[in-house]
């Protein structure tokens, strides 16, 4: 590859190079008229005008790796990430920041890659990049790129959604399979030699939201459940709520091959991250609207009720095999047992 | 997709489960201790919540199974000192970063600036020495007899192609001498040895012949799903009645589908050809004769512990822990005084909390808080 084709310090430096750089890869493939001014700050004129509700404002920054994975890249995930993080907070996602850190020696074609991503991704996502930041870092310093993603939103009069917010009796939903994100990064990352491809769930839920609140407006608790996966969301609901929720097993939704790979390496898929999935609390009485919602919705195929609200403090499992056992905080990572 | 030769789910089935859990009650009327020794094991009783299903007439004890926990302080200590020298990588099972040596663990050494690498088996550390031959590549060999034929393997790979950088630091530990250990301790009845079902592929179910005849105890091997271990435990107390009838303790194997009566002759054949046996430390056990395998002269070129000076003064264990008393059976975890205070999956002092698969982090995750609970309604009443 021609140096050409690689980033150098020389981009991160504010000169010509790096302008070249943010019109000719960044903002042409992220184009809107906010963004085309380039301003120091973004202004977002319409979002306080008219506007009857809560601004939400989110921010998370990816360091993935791989970069690249099946199902997706940093790209995706960037702009899906906090996308999600709005949408379960009740707003409707309106713009977002990128700052981009990368790492000399990052092939532009790879660059060209994220950023067709993350334009996708937006367009699908019903949002605008207004406003970014690029800075170029020595070789070797962050695994080749990292992205960080602010957000900001409304969320409507009358939509109020907490973790505090789960009630006794109230039904537990997750809109699909678990698992499948990290299991794929983990098969990517540590190029693990099995048959089936599995591919991260990575995508904006915005609208899968959107058609939830539609059905039923006054679900009381929305979460994604990201890093620490199913369970350390429920562990966060019951502690934020003051509440008991018990799980049963053989009612959450996993695909065949992520729980075959778990089994294998000893991962509990209960704390895999999930990148594409929204945990719902409901009134009991509107579970089945709410699940019925997410089944019309491509994202939400899988949906199902898998537990509810109520008894001792803590979240139980009723195990497969007809055992309990509390589902506990994770605390640090999950390592693949020895033998 | 093609059907799988076996449908896994069937070892899961809450109907057969409740029939062995009903014929496991009718069995055990007296109590009853049974003990595995296997971090699969633990973790999969936890998981599957089987204590919660069982009567309280039997209990299950966690003993040293878990390679990671009875890797003794000086190993760690000298894993450290592998991973302070200039030029050396350390290639490790992901347990092992976070154990607590004498001063610092892998972890920390990486965050100094150690190269430690995580792999998921000795043939990635092979790929890593063959690459750059500038650096020494040292595998940690921790594990039973599950892991220690592959890495014999790995060893005479290594050779063959004269990978000079390869170097295997030989933790590795011996299951039957344990038991044997374990059967002798005194003040502690145990009524049943519920075996390792992946060391047995290896050794065989016969192995477990002279804890059965010579010491008296009961052995059924066992494999990983939930009906696996409950059709251990029914079976084992069902001996267990029959030794109060006199009858001879035996060996069952109860995990035909992977385990022979002689086991793997290959992977008995590599051992043999890579290792000699010697004696070996299990931690907070002590050394126990015959327990462990050393490096053979013939193969001595990849033996990091006569390639590197990684000499290092006698540890001391840290005060409070009771991680010993705990895997020969005597106590369970709540009874340490540190556990859940100072000692927490996060915090660790001794190995059985750091390991996954520890007795300690085992309670903490999947038991604790019935055990509390459990405590709160007995006050209550």
């Amino acid at each position: 590859m021609s140096e050409d084709q690689k980033i150098k310090l020389a981009h991160g430096s504010g000169g010509r190079l790096m302008h070249e750089l943010v019109e000719e890869t960044i903002v042409e493939r992220l184009a809107n008229p906010i963004l085309t001014e380039l301003g120091d700050s973004a202004e977002l004129a319409d979002l306080v005008e008219g506007a009857a509700g809560r601004i939400a404002f989110t921010t998370d920054s990816y360091v993935v790796q791989p970069l690249f994975f099946p199902g997706g890249d940093i790209g995706k995930l960037a702009v899906a990430g906090t996308v999600n993080d709005l949408a379960v907070a009740g707003a409707r996602p309106a713009y977002l920041s990128l700052a981009l850190v990368i790492e000399e020696g990052f092939a532009i074609d790879d660059l060209r890659r994220v950023l067709d991503s993350v334009a996708s991704t937006a367009l699908e996502a019903g949002v605008s990049v207004v406003t970014g930041d690029t800075k170029v870092v020595e070789r070797g310093a962050i695994g080749g790129l990292v992205v960080n993603t602010s957000g900001v939103g409304v969320v409507p009069e009358g939509v109020r959604v907490g973790s505090g917010l789960a009630a006794e009796g109230d039904a537990v939903i997750v809109s699909g399979t678990i698992g499948d994100h990290e299991t794929a990064i983990l098969i990517a990352r540590e190029d693990l030699a099995i048959s089936e491809t599995i591919e991260s769930d990575c995508a904006p839920v915005g609208g899968l939201v959107e058609a939830v609140l539609d059905a039923c407006p006054d679900v009381h608790v929305m979460r994604d459940p990201t890093r620490g996966g199913l369970g350390t969301t429920l562990n966060e609901i019951a502690s934020a709520s003051n509440t008991g929720i018990t799980i049963d097993e053989t009612r959450i939704p996993i695909r065949r091959e992520v729980k075959a790979i778990c089994d294998i390496l000893g991962f509990d898929p209960i704390y895999m991250a999930n990148e594409g999935k929204v945990v719902v609390v409901a009134p009991a009485g509107r579970a089945g609207d709410v699940v019925a919602a997410m089944r019309a919705h491509p994202l939400g195929e899988s949906a199902a009720v898998i537990g509810e609200v109520g008894g001792r403090r803590g979240v139980y499992l009723r195990t497969e095999v007809g055992g309990s056992r509390p589902v506990v905080m994770l605390e640090g990572v999950q390592l693949p047992r020895i033998c | 997709m093609s059907d799988a030769p076996y449908d896994l789910h069937g070892f899961r089935s809450p109907e057969a489960a409740a029939a062995l859990v009903e014929r496991i009650r009718a069995l055990a009327t007296e109590p009853i201790a049974l003990m595995e020794v296997c971090g699969t094991h633990t973790v999969a009783i936890s998981r599957f919540g089987l204590r919660s299903m069982l009567p309280g007439t039997v209990r299950l004890l966690s003993g040293p199974g878990c390679p990671v926990c009875v890797t003794p302080l000086v190993e760690i200590d000298r894993a450290i000192a592998a991973a302070r020298i200039p030029g050396v990588t350390i290639a490790t099972f992901g347990d092992m970063m976070r154990v607590p040596g004498s001063r610092s663990s892998l972890e920390a050494e990486r965050a100094r600036g150690a190269d430690v690498s995580i792999v998921y088996s000795p043939a990635e550390a092979l790929a890593l020495a063959a690459e750059d031959s500038e650096r020494k590549v040292v595998f940690l060999g921790v594990g039973f007899e599950t892991t220690s034929p592959a890495i014999a393997a790995t060893i005479v790979e290594a050779d063959r192609r004269d990978v000079r950088n390869f170097l295997v630091l030989p933790f590795f530990k011996r299951v039957p001498p344990a038991l044997e250990e374990l059967a002798r301790v005194p003040g502690r009845r145990l009524d049943g040895f519920i075996c390792p079902g992946h060391v047995s592929v290896v050794i065989g179910a016969a192995a477990y012949e002279p804890i059965a005849h010579r010491h008296g105890i009961p052995c059924a091997v066992a494999g990983f799903e939930p009906l696996d271990i409950l059709a251990a435990v029914a079976a084992l107390a069902k001996q267990a009645r029959g030794r109060s009838e006199g009858r001879p303790a035996r060996v069952e194997n109860l995990y035909r589908r992977a385990v022979t009566t002689r086991g793997n002759r290959r992977a008995q054949e590599v051992i043999d050809e890579v290792y000699v046996i010697g004696d070996a430390e299990w931690r907070g056990i002590g050394t126990i004769p015959g327990s462990g395998y050393a490096i053979r002269e013939r193969y001595a070129a990849h033996d990091a512990r006569a390639a590197l000076d990684i000499d290092v003064p006698a540890p001391r264990e840290p005060a409070g822990c009771i991680c010993g008393e705990i895997m020969l059976g005597l106590k369970l975890p709540g009874d340490c005084p540190l556990f859940g205070t100072r000692c927490t999956p996060r915090d660790p002092v001794g190995p059985c909390m750091v390991s996954s698969e520890g007795s300690c982090a085992a309670f903490h995750r999947y038991e604790r808080v019935e055990a509390v609970r459990g405590a709160m309604d007995r006050e209550d009443r």
